[in-house]
Formats: structure tokens, sequence, C-alpha cells
């Protein structure tokens, strides 16, 4: 079974958004969440937790942040919450994320 | 008549409450510890973690004193509640800094350190460093920040992890607590000890009582003829997301916790018993947060809260006997996890009346009757 073919598209969802994840494309529909085209993609672990465990979305709702993905560059988005827009920069997160550093602090 | 006796009976099943029953079940003493409802003030579990001596007692050299004897017994204490319940509290005692970005407070607070020091001599060190200084020392300080304090003393734990060792502890060595024990009255027996009534109404017998009850104290300690008085003092607190970066630094307002999140707090308002957060203040906090270390300034806040402080009349704990009803002790502080060693083992003693014990005269409430007379 494909993953997209758990989902239904909305008959309102006319085209196609293009992302990356990791730099290589990625699509979506309009109107979807970063979360749920991530599992439409493939399904896979769209993170790596503290201690190295695989997760993905869960509860679609906001709540239990397994989600979490970077976009754009600000990591620990919650991808449930968030809307697909064309251009996207998606990148799966390893751990916890860092910290802008500055080059002193190199 | 009381339902049941025991020999020492504790109102409060918080960090000062928990900490005092555990000297004297280690001492042998038979112990209940009742610990309120859930829906009761609880500084315990809003609390900041620092175990922290700079600045404590600048004007009140018994404070000095006993702060500094309870940091430098933190290590054993830390150790041994790891070895009786197997929890590690993620103590840290490598030093804490104040920031400033006003050059007044600044030197007003040097100058309390440095009374702080003539208390202390060599049992106390303490450093004041300009910004560009501290800027070489940590490139992360922001240019707003035109000096600190930094004293190597100062530490924290994970408060929350407290909270639970000094439970389970309590527990383990044959404590028998209590929850949701709301204790609305308590009174001396016609046969000697204590009567307490239950808001159910239900009572419980005691040969002796320790008023440990934070903001729940005031009500109580009338009845037992105390003259102290707590009020609340609402502080805010902030946490961010949990990062992969470790904080190089500590500060009394700006800490890590050991699982990755930043903690930003220090504020002090008097809001009565309203512990909620306020969105003036949480935009203040993360403003000086940003301004002491700018990379912070993306990184997300997932939490905020407002938790009450415990305060005595001055700002100093208490600790009293009854004159009216002997067996009766009065103890109240803001420190709670700072003089938690202390709580858990000489103010056994002194509860005890052991020949050993330490001299708590300057923390009795007497000192509030001549303040009142002055």
């Amino acid at each position: 079974m494909k993953p997209a073919s758990r989902f239904l598209t909305r008959p309102d969802q006319v085209g196609v958004v293009h992302m990356t994840l990791d730099g290589e494309a990625l699509t979506a529909r309009p109107g979807d969440t970063v979360a749920a085209a991530l599992l439409a993609h493939s399904g896979a672990a769209s993170r790596q937790s503290v201690n190295g465990s695989s997760r993905t979305a869960f509860c679609m709702m906001g709540v239990c942040f397994d989600c979490l993905i970077e976009v754009d560059g600000q990591p620990n988005t919650q991808g449930c919450m968030t809307l697909v827009r064309d251009g996207m920069a998606l990148r799966r997160q390893r751990g916890l994320r860092d910290i802008a550093r500055s080059d002193a602090d190199a | 008549m009381p339902a049941q006796a025991s020999d020492t009976t504790i109102i409060g099943g918080g960090v000062v409450g928990l900490c005092t029953a555990l000297g004297l079940l280690q001492a042998g003493r038979r112990v209940t510890v009742l610990d309120g409802a859930d829906g009761d003030l609880r500084a315990s579990q809003g609390n900041f973690g620092l175990v922290w001596l700079q600045g404590k007692g600048a004007g009140f050299a018994p404070y000095a004193e006993l702060t500094r004897d309870a940091v430098a017994a933190w290590p054993n204490f830390a150790a041994m509640l790891q070895d009786v319940t197997g929890t590690g509290l993620s103590l840290d005692q490598s030093g804490g800094f104040e920031f400033f970005t006003d050059p007044v407070e600044l030197a007003d607070f040097a100058a309390d350190l440095e009374r702080q020091q003539a208390y202390l001599g060599n049992r106390f060190s303490h450093e004041i460093i300009d910004g560009d200084k501290l800027r070489r020392m940590h490139p992360q300080i922001g240019p707003a920040v035109v000096g600190a304090t930094f004293c190597a003393h100062d530490g924290h734990v994970n408060p929350l992890r407290l909270l639970r060792a000094l439970r389970r502890a309590v527990l383990a060595l044959g404590g028998d607590l209590k929850t949701d024990a709301h204790v609305t009255a308590v009174a001396e027996a016609p046969g000697g000890g204590f009567d307490l009534t239950f808001r159910d109404g239900t009572r419980h017998g005691t040969d002796r009582v320790v008023l440990c009850a934070g903001l729940g104290t005031s009500s109580l300690a009338a009845q037992l003829g105390f003259s102290t008085r707590v009020y609340p003092q609402r502080g805010e607190l902030l946490i961010t997301e949990k990062l992969g970066y470790r904080l190089p630094f500590l500060s009394s307002t700006i800490r890590q916790v050991d699982e990755g999140g930043i903690q930003i707090g220090g504020t002090k308002a008097d809001a009565g018993p309203d512990d909620s957060e306020t969105l003036d203040v949480m935009a203040g906090l993360a403003r000086q947060a940003v301004s002491v270390m700018p990379a912070l300034a993306d990184v997300r806040v997932v939490r905020a809260w407002g938790a009450l402080r415990v305060m005595s009349p001055d700002g100093y704990p208490v600790y009293a006997r009854s004159a009216r009803h002997p067996g009766a002790y009065l103890v109240t502080c803001h420190s709670g996890v700072t003089l938690a060693p202390l709580h858990a083992s000489v103010l056994t003693d002194w509860l005890d009346e052991n020949s050993n014990a330490p001299d708590l005269e300057a923390f009795d409430e007497t000192r509030f009757a001549i303040s009142d007379a002055a």
C-alpha cells in the first residue's frame, strides 16, 4: 500500500506544492500540513528523538510534538500545525536542536 | 480523643516539610507528613532549583553563615538521596553569575557581596567582572551587560526530581505520608500532645507538631500561638524548548535544566495569592534573557508559569519553638532548596533539643516582636 493511499484528496485541493526534504524534492497538495505531506510522502521517520529513537507525526492536532521538524531553518517546528508552502525547505532533526552560534563561540 | 498517635507530625509535604521529616526519620523518630491538596499553593513545584549563596545574608550574618553551611552540605546530601532513592538530582555547583545591565545595580550588589565577604571571611569568595572581561570568558554574553558578579559556591539542582526523591526517601525510611491532608485546626490535646483536625472532620493525634506549611502556615501559626505570618511573593518563569547546546554558565535568572530546556526567571511581584503569569512580565523576562545572551532570540519558549515564594516579614528563615505550647515548632523559609541539607540534618538536633544542636536563636520569631515594638 502506498502511503499516499491512506489520504483522500479534498475536492478543493488543486495544484501541487513543491518543497524539499533534506534537499530532495517533495510534493504536497495546497492546504496540507507539513506533517500530512510527510506521512503521504513515505511515512518514514521524520526525526530522531534525543535518545535516538525514530519519530514521526502522531496526533496531528498540535499536542504530542512528535512531528517536530526544521522548517526553513527554524528547528522544532510543529509539522502538523504548519501549512505547506511552495519552496519550503524541510530538514529532519537528529536529537535536540542546537543554538545559533556566533563565530566567537565556535 | 485523637484517633491515633505518632511521634512527630509535620504539617506540609513540600521540600521543607519532607527534609524535616527525613532528618527525624534518620534519627529514628516516628514521623507523619501531612501533605495538602492539589489545589494548594505549592512553592516546591514551581521553583528555580538554585542552590545559591551569592548575596544571601548580606544584611544578616546568621543567614549568611547558615546558607554557607547548607551549600557545603549539598554534595553529601545529594549523594545520600541518590543512595536511598536511586534518583539523581543533577546537582551542579560549579559557580554562578549575576548579570547586570545597570552599573548602579551592579555597584549596589557588589557592596552587598563585600558585606557577605566580611561575615564569611575565607569561607566565601566572589568576583566582580567587567563586561569586556566577561565577554572574553563567555563570548555569548551580549553588549548590554555592563558587568557581572561571580561566586564559585553557587549551583543548582533539578527541583522536581529533588521533590520526588525526598518523597521517596521519606517513604523508604518508614515515614507515613498522607496526601490531600489539609489541616484546618490544631490544638493542644487535653492529655498532652496535639490534636489536628482535617478538612473532612477527621482527626489526628501527635506528640509533637512541626509547622512547615509554606503559604498555608499563617492560620495554623496563629492557632499555635506563633506570631510569624508569611506572605506570597510572585515570581514568573519561562522555559524554552530543549537544546542540544549546553549553556556554558549558570546565573540566578538564566539556567539550563539538565534535560536541555533553558529556564528564565527572577521577577518579584506582590500579587497576593494569585499565581498566574502575565504577558508583560513574560515579555520582560524574555527581553532580559536575550539582552544577556542574544543567541537565545530564536529559541522558543514552550511554557510559562507563575509561582509564589514563601516570604517571612524580613525574608529570612524562621525556626521557632512555641513557648505557649511545648512540642510545637514552626519552620519556614524562602530558600527551601538551598537549605535542604540542613533541614534534613542539624534541624533534627534542634527539634530534639540535643546538646549538639545548632544555635538558631537568631532565627526565632521574637525578632519580629522586637521590630514591631521599635
